[in-house]
């Protein structure tokens, strides 16, 4: 019978999801206009494995906020779309959110082909966007706010520590990605940023592979010839979402030893490694701007409050909840800065804004639309977590256009007086 | 008796060797050792920082002290802590947040406590790759064969000038042929960088130009890069001779390369057939477009999921074996679910491909939404039994790993069973009765409607079964299925619409095809070059490699 009773309160559920919205109430008895948050995560497709998750954290950030009693005297409410994995139809509702429901900010997306989908919709309508993944760079606008790691708090920084004595000196790199615009992109920094610090493209090797490839048994088998050549290899992966999972089993069924053969990995972090069994896969790497394992009291709050929210003390937290954390919270602070949830006045509010990370170092809003994060490498442990053996020592300043890239090196991001421009090479203002 | 005196035998040759490596040992930690105690540097083990510990580790190899083992694989295994309160250095054994801390030197109980009083000691892969190092050159004489290949292996890969010695007379001792052929490679390697007299590097040479193998081809390329272009003669010829060895090496990978190719081949094709089997009955005999087949396949790996939940639960004792309890129940899952859906939707729809298609696409997206609403979207773990778990490493490289021999051979089962039932019961009669002429079986008796529905129920089902060899090597998430259905068409119309054994060469012949293709053409490129190959083929042989022949065609 309970059986029965849960399968309708699934039924009920996908019922939700397939008419596309819903609210979580609030608690305020009173007339006062609600607040509208809007959350555009997938909640169903390929992605839904990774957006579901921040969907819940959004609802509990709401939640809690409504807990605390509301912002500005009024009640929030978060609006949940469902984009469904489908590229176009994040820009459908988008528009959706900002049109029709109203809201007055958005929560969302996960990859990046989403995010340029979704680009022109925030743009024409003046819409505000905050972006709570890791991604390519080489992009500014003045309605998003970039919240994950940009690849100078990421990507750059992991090869440094594998070109590092405790990194293992690598001399040489394979570069493994999903096809499509993130790794690429990536790549395409790591291989000039490579070039500069004196490695050779013949030490370099470069392999692109479908979403959800499943059988990584040849590009296994590739990995250990070109790491046989005498020269100490790494592995820099960029493979993203399904894919990941079939890989760390190939590595770990063909014996690729994290001191032999050290991969890093940009999109894998506790959420991809709860299914796995991650005994083989000890001391492979991730390089992000958080990891549940960090020791502060923070952090210890936040996944208590995760594990009361979502109802299960098994449930794992990861680098992009802590980003949407940081990013409400500010956007917060913001809106009652500014006293208002004006788009522009709360743009405005918003540089400068700082908020405590979990790492318990300060998180700053530059005026370029990117945080000021450190950066941490953890390596895998036999429980599905990270120990982290080597940070940033403070914070670093996210780049949008990367130095490494000749055409983007002179660009610069900066929305206030006198630049007012996302990548320009001077001001638009001059006296 | 016997086995008493080997382990005094072996207890000798290991106070020998570790004297060896203790004479042998160069100066350099030398001072290190008479600095600090074993305890001050076990005490840093357990809370410096990771060069620190690195030096800790160095110069407590060289003590040769054998009661160091556990301590430095505690470390290497994650279970060394040091107390809050005071840096007193444990091995602990964590269960359920309380720690059993032993003393590590002493090696007895020391007592139970809270773990949160503890910090676990950190290692990055530097320090690792140093004990493991450590480790080797203690344990070369370790009772267990296994264990000592780990240790020459070890020894291989960061080879010491303490270690000749040592080595030597491990080999002399070693009467185990896998542990001796380690010992000898760690032997050549370490004579190759460190032996003063050139002819016995010149012998080294020839010793590692043997091996087939390619952390061989590594490290002697390795060495190579280390003698510059400026080096005297002698170090000139040695490097031509390796430069030599490399070459015999690789021409003798290549050829083993070829055949890990086919066998690579080999398991990706029965990847593809075990997924594409069930379709075959339900598309390939029934004509059924069937767009949920894959759904019908994630149903199956859930129910592995549901199944080793239930053992963790109630027989944690036989995890290993809930694999094959897994099996009949995915059969039976997504059987019944496959009845349902013939039942329920499919009968209705006969003769009309489109709306089949359509309707069956539906309940593909309603099936996922169902799973992920009731599982969760996040991927289900399913651990592999540890008779799966790892890879047997033949000659030359070729590394084939257990999972996926025994999917390969799982898939061979499948197939036969249904052979078997298709070509020898009474109901695999009726069914090709029913497929072939409908109304003529069903005046002869035959419960056409029934056949129907159980046909539908056969294919789904078996479609559930390679859910559970899937598992293995796959994510459990709802979209499992959504990376088979493409495939699982193209090697039934491939292999001819209809006929099993066509889906069985189908699906090896496009393995075997898909491995030789992707490392020349990339994985991206190479899905479409045998995609466009399909094309074509359909284009010569409209019904597929093996076509049905006779009236069974105009049914």
């Amino acid at each position: 019978m309970t059986k029965l009773l849960s399968w309708a309160r699934a039924a009920a559920v996908a019922a939700g999801a397939l008419a596309g919205v819903a609210s979580a109430g609030p608690a305020f008895a009173q007339a006062a206009a609600p607040i509208k948050v809007g959350v555009l995560h997938s909640l169903s497709g390929t992605m839904a494995i990774s957006e579901t998750t921040l969907k819940d954290t959004m609802l509990m950030l709401v939640d809690d906020l409504n807990k605390k009693g509301g912002l500005l005297g009024r009640p929030v409410q978060a609006v949940v779309v469902d984009p469904a994995s489908d590229w176009p139809l994040f820009a459908e509702k988008a528009r959706e959110l900002l049109t029709q429901h109203k809201v007055d900010v958005v929560f969302g997306n996960w990859t990046s082909v989403s995010r340029k989908s979704v680009l022109p919709v925030f743009e024409e309508l003046n819409g505000l966007l905050f972006y709570p993944v890791q991604y390519e760079g080489e992009e500014s606008s003045r309605n998003v706010f970039y919240t994950g790691a940009a690849p100078n708090q990421q990507a750059i920084p992991a090869v440094e520590y594998l070109m590092s004595r405790d990194g293992g000196e690598a001399k040489r790199f394979v570069l493994l990605g999903t096809d499509y615009v993130y790794p690429r992109t990536t790549n395409k920094i790591l291989r000039a940023f490579l070039n500069s610090k004196g490695i050779a493209d013949a030490d370099i090797m470069e392999n692109y592979t479908p979403f959800g490839h499943s059988d990584w048994q040849t590009i296994v088998g590739q990995v250990k010839q070109f790491a046989s050549a005498g020269k100490k290899t790494a592995v820099v992966s960029t493979i993203n979402g399904d894919a990941n999972v079939p890989f760390y089993k190939e590595l770990a069924n063909q014996g690729v030893k994290a001191t032999d053969i050290p991969v890093v990995a940009f999109s894998v972090g506790e959420e991809e490694l709860a299914g796995l069994d991650t005994a083989p896969l000890v001391g492979h790497l991730a390089a992000w701007n958080y990891f549940m394992s960090i020791n502060t009291a923070q952090n210890k709050a936040f996944i208590s409050k995760w594990h009361a929210f979502i109802g299960n003390t098994k449930r794992v937290v990861n680098d992009p909840m802590e980003a949407h954390y940081i990013g409400f919270n500010m956007w917060v602070q913001a809106v009652k800065q500014a006293g208002t949830t004006n788009v522009d006045a709360v743009r405005q509010a918003m540089y400068g804004q700082k908020f405590m990370n979990l790492n318990g170092q300060m998180a700053v809003m530059n005026t370029n639309h990117h945080l000021s994060k450190p950066v941490l490498i953890g390596e895998i442990q036999a429980n599905g977590q990270f120990d982290i053996v080597w940070k940033t020592p403070g914070v670093v300043v996210g780049d949008a256009w990367s130095d490494f890239i000749p055409e983007s090196k002179p660009l610069v991001a900066d929305w206030t007086y006198p630049w007012v421009c996302g990548n320009c090479t001077e001001p638009k203002f001059k006296n | 008796m016997v086995h008493a005196m080997v382990t005094q035998a072996l207890g000798s040759l290991a106070r020998a060797l570790l004297l060896c490596a203790a004479l042998f040992s160069g100066t350099a930690y030398a001072q290190a050792i008479e600095a600090k105690s074993i305890e001050d540097l076990v005490a840093i083990l357990g809370a410096g920082d990771f060069t620190a510990k690195i030096d800790a580790t160095q110069a407590l190899a060289t003590t040769g002290d054998p009661r160091l083992v556990p301590i430095l694989q505690a470390l290497l295994d994650g279970n060394l802590y040091a107390r809050k309160s005071d840096h007193l250095v444990v091995i602990g054994k964590e269960q359920g947040g309380t720690l059993t801390a032993t003393d590590p030197l002493a090696e007895k109980v020391i007592g139970q406590a809270p773990v949160a009083d503890f910090e676990r000691a950190r290692v990055n892969n530097r320090l690792r790759t140093v004990l493991q190092t450590a480790l080797g050159a203690l344990q070369l004489a370790h009772p267990d064969p296994s264990r000592r290949k780990a240790s020459a292996d070890a020894l291989f890969k960061t080879p010491s000038v303490e270690m000749i010695e040592p080595l030597r007379l491990a080999i002399e001792h070693e009467h185990n042929g896998t542990a001796r052929r380690a010992l000898v490679r760690a032997l050549a390697a370490t004579e190759l960088q460190f032996s003063e007299k050139i002819d016995a590097k010149r012998a080294a040479v020839v010793t590692l130009a043997a091996l087939a193998d390619p952390d061989v081809r590594s490290y002697l390329n390795g060495r190579i890069n280390s003698i510059p272009e400026t080096a005297n003669a002698e170090q000139q010829e040695l490097k031509a001779a390796m430069t030599a060895a490399v070459v015999q090496i690789e021409r003798r990978i290549a050829s083993w390369q070829t055949f890990g190719n086919v066998l690579q081949g080999i398991s990706l094709g029965s990847v593809l057939l075990l997924a594409a089997i069930g379709l075959a009955i339900t598309f390939g005999v029934m004509g059924v477009i069937n767009m949920a087949h894959g759904e019908m396949v994630m149903l199956g790996a859930y129910t592995t999921y549901v199944v080793q939940l239930a053992f963790r639960q109630y027989l944690p004792g036989g995890l290993d074996y809930a694999l094959l309890v897994a099996v009949p129940a995915a059969f039976a899952v997504s059987g019944l679910v496959g009845v349902a859906i013939e039942r329920g939707i499919i009968r209705w729809l006969y003769g009309r491909p489109l709306e089949t298609l359509l309707a069956t696409w539906g309940l593909s997206l309603m099936l996922q939404q169902a799973v992920r609403s009731f599982f969760g979207p996040t991927n289900m773990q399913v651990t592999s039994p540890s008779w799966m778990s790892g890879a047997v490493e033949l000659t030359g490289g070729v590394v084939v790993t257990y999972n996926r021999i025994w999917i390969a051979v799982f898939a061979l089962l499948v197939f036969g069973l249904l052979i078997f039932i298709q070509r020898r019961t009474q109901f695999g009669l009726q069914m090709r009765a029913v497929t072939q002429n409908r109304r003529m079986a069903r005046s002869m008796g035959i419960r056409s409607g029934w056949v129907d529905a159980l046909t539908f129920g056969l294919g789904s089902g078996i479609a559930g079964m390679a859910g559970v060899a899937l598992s293995q090597i796959d994510n459990v998430s709802p979209n499992l299925g959504q990376g088979y259905i493409v495939d699982s068409f193209m090697v039934v119309v491939f292999g001819g619409v209809g006929n099993l054994w066509g889906t069985l060469v189908g699906a090896f012949g496009l393995g075997i095809i898909n491995k030789f293709l992707e490392p020349y053409a990339g994985a991206v490129l190479g899905k479409i070059l045998v995609l466009v190959a399909i094309v074509l083929f359909i284009q010569w042989r409209p019904r597929g490699l093996f076509a049905l022949k006779g009236r069974a065609v105009e049914a």
